[in-house]
């Protein structure tokens, strides 16, 4: 796989040398490749939103280096600027920044301060508001028209007009009931195979990240503790629990059922527990 | 026991702006909230859950029928302070509830407001900090806290105030799960103990889960009322609507759509074991 982005000995000291100083990350090693949804979890105050501010140059590392494509983002002006291009950003609640008269302009104003022409700023306003759902109508809209589902994705599509190599959304789906959920969710995916993007997700929804991530990275005090598959992150259940996390329900009841005498593998998704009950139960009806 | 809350062909519209039309919310909705019970209140976004909210301690006034909290009807401008001081509400963004710069003057600040003496004030706080868990904070700054710890300030905040009923927001949507267990075991405690009425607006059908009483809203109405084995294991029902029930019990459904009989009781993942285990060896 290739690599696109890597996080090498990371630290990051808030208000150094005051009363106030507090170590937010320390010494930080990961690597980030084309294509990857991950997932990042960690109790509030772990260390999160600092890592995703340090990933597109937003926050400077007090040591350690964050290089996009082999490059230090940090090495020139230029470079840092071409990163905050290429990661993109979404924050919490991202809906509360919208602030143009129409949905389009909202779009266009990324793509637009990139120095992108007309018609480049034109086909991706509308690939991204494509990817989200939004309709040619709703691109004439007032953003405040529209509900807060249709908000958030607008203020996602303002981020995906960038066409940002690494996406990166902090809590996509706070808020929002099971349906909003999903489309959110699918919407991501739909721009990650369309671009063969990569995805970072920082959630507190264990299910969330179990369904769509191919590896989770677990921060606990400022330190990257775990950086595996969510299969093995979950097996850790005692663990995570004592950081503060959980595991998927549907986790539980496995090892649960493991404990009862069951031959089970773990699961941390629904569709993975329904197809090994069923296999566990036909089975056994055959034999 | 006798209802607290009480809507009473309730009909509520926001106005049009510039000329557009009303928006509808209510046409005639009618529910009942029982003194000291743990109601949680689901639906789908924009389904009326916060606007019904706003009704029970009077920052939406009804536009057709009748909102009556501890028998008083909401409508009678000058009982206001009186349903206010009863039905406290704690939102869902925590960062936007807390107005001091240390933790105990932030409790303080509702009974201040009541024009109440000092020593009262005094006993209140440290009273509702004890009880949230967070006494040992006391002279923290609150924006060092955790979200968690933050509601839980905001929680104590409403419960120095004294009053019969604490209504929640979506208090858990931006929390942790640790964050997220220790806002709900402290509305339960503050349910079970000191018999506060508590409405709990939530999109975790985990949380939801944990009421005595569930409420599905859809549309403007009442679409499933009852406890939470009862509504939940109304799963068609509740995706017809947009909605989910706890995984151990999509589990169960799931399995029943391939031609199996599971129990849809099974909230809790040790239940939830149990019925398949019961299953597999059956």
């Amino acid at each position: 796989m290739e690599p696109i982005l890597q996080v090498k000995n990371l630290s990051y000291v808030y208000s150094a040398g005051t009363p106030f100083e507090h170590k937010a990350l320390d010494a930080v090693n990961f690597t980030l490749h084309r294509g990857e949804f991950i997932g990042v979890i960690g109790h509030t105050g772990s260390g999160k939103s600092t890592l995703m501010q340090q990933l597109n140059g937003l926050l400077k590392p007090t040591s350690g280096q964050v290089l996009l494509n082999g490059v230090d983002i940090w090495s020139d002006k230029q470079t840092t600027r071409q990163a905050r291009f290429q990661v993109g950003l979404v924050f919490q609640y991202p809906e509360y920044q919208l602030f143009e008269e129409t949905v389009y302009k909202d779009i266009a104003f990324g793509p637009k301060n990139m120095g992108l022409d007309e018609r480049e700023v034109d086909r991706r306003v509308r690939e991204a508001a494509g990817f989200v759902g939004i309709t040619d109508r709703q691109l004439q809209a007032s953003p405040f028209d529209l509900s807060g589902g249709q908000k958030r994705r607008v203020a996602i599509a303002g981020v995906i007009a960038m066409e940002p190599e690494l996406l990166i959304l902090d809590e996509p789906t706070a808020g929002l009931d099971p349906v909003g959920r999903a489309e959110i969710l699918g919407n991501i995916e739909s721009y990650r195979k369309a671009k063969n993007a990569t995805v970072m997700m920082v959630s507190h929804s264990m299910e969330d990240v179990a369904r769509m991530t191919d590896r989770l990275l677990v921060l606990y005090g400022s330190r990257l503790i775990m950086d595996a598959p969510p299969a093995e992150v979950f097996a850790h259940a005692g663990e995570l629990v004592n950081m503060g996390l959980d595991i998927p329900k549907v986790t539980q009841i496995f090892l649960d059922l493991k404990e009862m005498g069951l031959d089970v593998e773990n699961v941390y998704t629904l569709e993975q527990a329904v197809r090994q009950l069923l296999r566990l139960k036909e089975g056994k009806g055959r034999a | 026991m006798e209802n607290l809350i009480s809507a009473e062909h309730l009909a509520f519209r926001y106005p049009g702006v510039d000329g557009t039309p009303d928006v509808p919310v209510f046409e005639n909705l009618n529910l009942s909230i029982q003194e000291g019970s743990f109601v949680a209140i689901l639906g789908t976004n924009g389904c009326g859950k916060s606007t019904l909210a706003k009704h029970f301690n009077a920052i939406l006034l009804p536009t057709g029928g009748k909102m009556y909290v501890c028998g008083i009807d909401t409508s009678q401008i000058e009982r206001l302070m009186a349903v206010r001081r009863n039905v406290g509400m704690v939102f869902q963004n925590p960062d936007n509830q807390i107005v001091a710069n240390v933790v105990e003057e932030d409790v303080a600040f509702g009974p201040e407001n009541l024009g109440i003496a000092s020593p009262e004030i005094r006993r209140r706080v440290d009273m509702a900090l004890k009880q949230v868990g967070m006494y040992e904070y006391r002279e923290h700054a609150p924006h060092l806290l955790s979200g968690g710890q933050k509601q839980r300030i905001a929680i104590a905040g409403v419960i120095a105030m004294e009053p019969k009923c604490i209504v929640l927001d979506e208090p858990t949507a931006m929390l942790d799960p640790q964050g997220r267990k220790d806002v709900i075991d402290t509305v339960k405690k503050l349910n079970k103990d000191k018999g506060i009425t508590v409405v709990l607006i939530t999109h975790h059908m985990d949380e939801a889960a944990q009421a005595d009483r569930v409420v599905v809203l859809n549309k403007g109405t009442v679409a499933a009322d009852g406890t939470p084995r009862e509504v939940f294991s109304q799963v068609k029902l509740l995706h017809g609507i947009g909605l989910a029930a706890p995984q151990g019990v999509e589990l169960c459904w799931a399995l029943n759509q391939q031609g199996y009989q599971l129990p849809l009781t099974t909230l809790e993942p040790e239940e939830c074991a149990q019925a398949l285990y019961d299953w597999i060896k059956a």
